[in-house]
């Protein structure tokens, strides 16, 4: 199978380049992350960040054949060849198919995500309904990997000022859960003409989601919060 | 060399479950921590985890500590350390709660508790019949429970090292433990991480099989560290075939399948688990659902084209109930196997899951070793917790959930017994002039090695030993031969070449390091198998059938220093409970 992979190594190349592959697979190797393993085992120079393998960890995002998903999770048989590779869009390049995430993170954190509640805890679990902890549900389980606000146009423009897709997914995960009070500061805080007004429903988030979550959804509904207080 | 060094109270290495929980302890008592991590913390291998969290709390009928007690031993065919156990057992549901307190997405039942569901070997009143007692996120409990870890250390500004990978532990001429040294993976610098007090919470090293569950990162790093350190290893031929990977990906599909009432068949359809264990069926223990699957396939009922496989049915369970408690699944079966549960069976084998055995510690998550008599002798400021280490509550065979308590119960145990030591052993000791001479060593003779064979080889072949020699069912002749091969490999080990040998994020040379430290784990594991001749959990030989008590009631010891084995007493004792005296162990 043929393979086009960006490589750039800051130690002796002067500018990025794209090599080929021509790689002979086993019949084990159904995903992406097996060819590129296979790959790896005959030029060990191939930089790439992976771990679980099966699409949990979020480590293995890429840009494939110019949309953004997980390896591990990509198919062999749905690519057209040859496969391009190339890193993340948008943050910077370490090297070869690894990419700088401080931005990325930085925006995660910016939004405080963590529970806020600042009263004394039961001696047993706080109680939530059944329809409250839905509520978490196509929230909780964003894994990080940047597919999303990496493939959107604001997050490119501006990654220091607009939270982008991850982020504001679990701003809206905490403001959802009926145990977090601090829904009030965190909407403050996104009350802004970029941390939360940048996105201009494009979707490219949704689109490429590797967990099947809708970001704009949510952001939808802190848009909706915002005009709900102050009319 | 000189290396350039940083100066810490405590140093952590590992930031998954154990890790986190042990480092949310430190930071919020304002102690000055490292936690240093390969991956992004919330890439660490507990995201991975997906059935739930054992603890009797109770919600969903009456449960109590002492029959979790009991099932744990139970489970552990008797080799786990009951101080140990009751301990985790008694600290279960506190540890629990406080991570609902942290913000963590439980389900939940109608009346807002914590939704627990059945699970392997969990029962009511002694063995009796199953009991509901693990608390779950769907099927991703580990992934909303690493993800909650990280947000409360977000909250207490816990300082990570992210990409840093530990290469050796520096102790002194007393054996105290001083630190590590460690490399940034970006730049390829070796830095002396100087600390008071040091814990491991590494993970295990299931990389050591061709066939695993387990992610890339799991190659033993503290296992490796401590070992090459002169610190035993405990009971590392206890590995843990989980009963349901997928067959021919490895990938993990939950016991909380066989929980929410899946069930397994061979080719003939027939729901062969009630011939092997009649009260507890497909929710036997781990090590007897793999040996009876193992033993379907060997007999000629297994499943597909090759007879090579089991099928786990849940179609029955509905799409709302497989939608509503197992969505991940659904996902993994229809990505990994090509099958829609919703429809039809996923074809599963026994696949290496879990390390039961790891770096010897206590109940307080403080390392141990033997030294002036006492097998049990404090190594002054270490400290491991989670599947590195060896308490050891999973004895010779771990019960599904009891995992994440261990990460739970023990990280938070190791950080309060830091916190202890650093109040009584103020400032830091100075480090040996030689402290990072090992490692950089070991990096010189990576970087100057020519003619070596690739770690890609190598490593296969480390892999391919270790299934064939060391899998659900051991036999004599093989673990024999199987002692020499890995040895045989261990020193082509020492002789890996890496082509690439740029500064800049290197993952061949990462790749490399993590070899040396799954190549011990690999060895500790096969003498350690080899020399235990009894059938004792997940430890099944053919010429050795039965548990013999009289001779190997007792902990396996293994050094690196020419491969020695010694053996330590199983600690019978509870903390306050009855002992629970070991007896035929039937599900």
């Amino acid at each position: 199978m043929r393979f086009r992979i960006y490589r750039y190594d800051p130690d002796k190349d002067a500018q990025p380049y794209m090599k080929d592959y021509d790689i002979a697979l086993e019949p084990t190797d159904r995903m992406l992350l097996d060819a590129l393993v296979r790959i790896k085992s005959v030029d060990d120079s191939l930089s790439l960040r992976r771990s679980c393998r099966e699409g949990v960890c979020g480590s293995d995002a890429m840009n494939i054949n110019g949309r953004n998903g997980l390896a591990c999770i990509t198919r062999l048989a749905d690519l057209k060849e040859p496969v391009e590779l190339r890193p993340l869009p948008g943050l910077p390049v370490i090297r070869d198919l690894i990419v700088d995430m401080s931005q990325f993170f930085k925006q995660y954190h910016s939004i405080k995500p963590y529970l806020r509640n600042n009263e004394v805890p039961p001696d047993k679990e706080r109680l939530q309904s059944q329809a409250e902890r839905e509520e978490l549900d196509g929230l909780y389980e964003c894994i990080l990997c940047a597919c999303c606000s990496t493939s959107c146009p604001s997050f490119w423009w501006n990654p220091d000022k607009f939270v982008g897709p991850a982020g504001l997914l679990a701003a809206y995960r905490f403001i959802a859960d009926t145990r977090d009070q601090a829904t009030s500061e965190r909407l403050d805080d996104l009350e802004d003409p970029y941390r939360l007004f940048r996105c201009h429903s494009i979707m490219n988030c949704v689109d490429v989601c590797p967990k099947g979550l809708n970001p704009t959804r949510a952001i939808g509904k802190i848009k909706d919060l915002m005009v709900r207080r102050m009319t | 060399m000189a290396l350039p060094t940083r100066k810490f109270d405590a140093v952590i290495v590992g930031a998954g479950g154990a890790g986190m929980r042990a480092s949310l302890q430190l930071a919020e008592a304002g102690l000055k921590v490292a936690v240093l991590s390969k991956v992004f913390p919330t890439r660490s291998h507990t995201v991975a985890a997906q059935g739930g969290i054992g603890a009797a709390l109770g919600n969903m009928g009456e449960d109590s500590w002492l029959w979790h007690m009991y099932d744990t031993i139970k489970g552990s065919d008797y080799l786990g350390d009951q101080d140990a156990i009751e301990f985790l057992c008694r600290m279960a549901p506190q540890a629990v709660i406080e991570l609902e307190h942290f913000g963590m997405p439980f389900d939940r039942n109608e009346d807002g508790t914590v939704y627990q569901r059945p699970f392997g070997g969990h029962s009511q009143n002694f063995g009796e019949r199953p009991v509901q007692r693990s608390c779950c996120a769907a099927d991703r409990t580990g992934h909303a429970m690493l993800h909650t870890l990280y947000q409360r250390n977000v909250r207490a500004n816990t300082l990570f090292f992210v990409e840093w990978m530990a290469l050796d532990l520096i102790r002194d001429a007393s054996g105290q433990v001083l630190g590590v040294t460690a490399m940034e993976m970006e730049t390829g610098e070796v830095w002396i991480f100087h600390a008071r007090a040091t814990l491991f919470a590494t993970g295990g090293a299931g990389r050591i099989y061709s066939a695993s569950t387990n992610a890339f990162i799991n190659t033993g790093d503290g296992l490796g560290m401590a070992a090459r350190a002169g610190i035993p290893l405990e009971d590392m031929e206890f590995w843990q075939f989980h009963p349901t990977g997928v067959a021919g990906a490895g990938v993990l599909i939950t016991e909380g399948v066989r929980g929410e009432g899946g069930y397994l068949l061979n080719k003939d359809g027939e729901r062969f688990m009630e011939r092997y264990a009649p009260t507890m069926k497909d929710l036997a223990s781990r090590d007897v659902v793999s040996r009876a699957m193992a033993t379907e396939i060997k007999e000629g009922r297994g499943a597909g084209k090759e007879a090579d496989h089991i099928l786990l049915k849940l179609d029955h369970l509905g799409l709302d109930v497989i939608e509503k408690r197992l969505p991940g699944i659904r996902e993994i079966a229809k990505k990994f196997a090509n099958v829609d549960p919703v429809k039809d069976p996923i074809p599963v084998v026994p696949t290496c899951h879990y390390q039961m055995g790891g770096v010897p510690t206590n109940y307080h998550g403080e390392v141990v070793a033997p030294a002036n008599g006492n097998p049990n002798t404090v190594v002054p400021g270490f400290y491991a917790a989670g599947e590195c280490a060896c308490a050891s509550v999973h004895g010779a065979n771990r019960l599904g959930t009891n995992s994440l308590t261990d990460l739970l119960v023990f990280g938070r145990a190791s950080g309060e017994s830091v916190i202890r030591f650093l109040k009584e052993n103020p400032g830091h000791k100075d480090l040996p002039t030689d402290a990072g001479d090992y490692s950089m060593q070991r990096m010189a003779r990576l970087d100057g090695q020519t003619g070596g064979e690739s770690v890609f080889e190598v490593g296969a072949e480390m892999r391919r030993t270790m299934q064939a020699h060391c899998g659900v069912f051991r036999f004599p002749d093989m673990l024999q031969s199987g002692v020499q091969k890995i040895k045989a490999v261990a020193e082509r080990a020492k002789r890996t070449e890496i082509k690439d040998k740029s500064r800049t994020f290197n993952t061949a040379r990462v790749e490399a390091l993590e070899l040396d430290n799954l190549i011990e784990v690999a060895v500790a594991t096969l003498v350690s198998a080899d020399a235990r001749q009894e059938s004792r959990g997940a430890h099944d030989r053919a010429d050795f059938a039965k548990r013999d008590d009289v001779n190997w009631l007792k902990h396996s010891l293994w050094y690196r220093d020419g491969s020695r084995l010694d053996y330590k007493p199983v600690n019978l004792q509870p903390m306050t409970a009855q002992t629970f005296e070991p007896k035929v162990r039937s599900y």
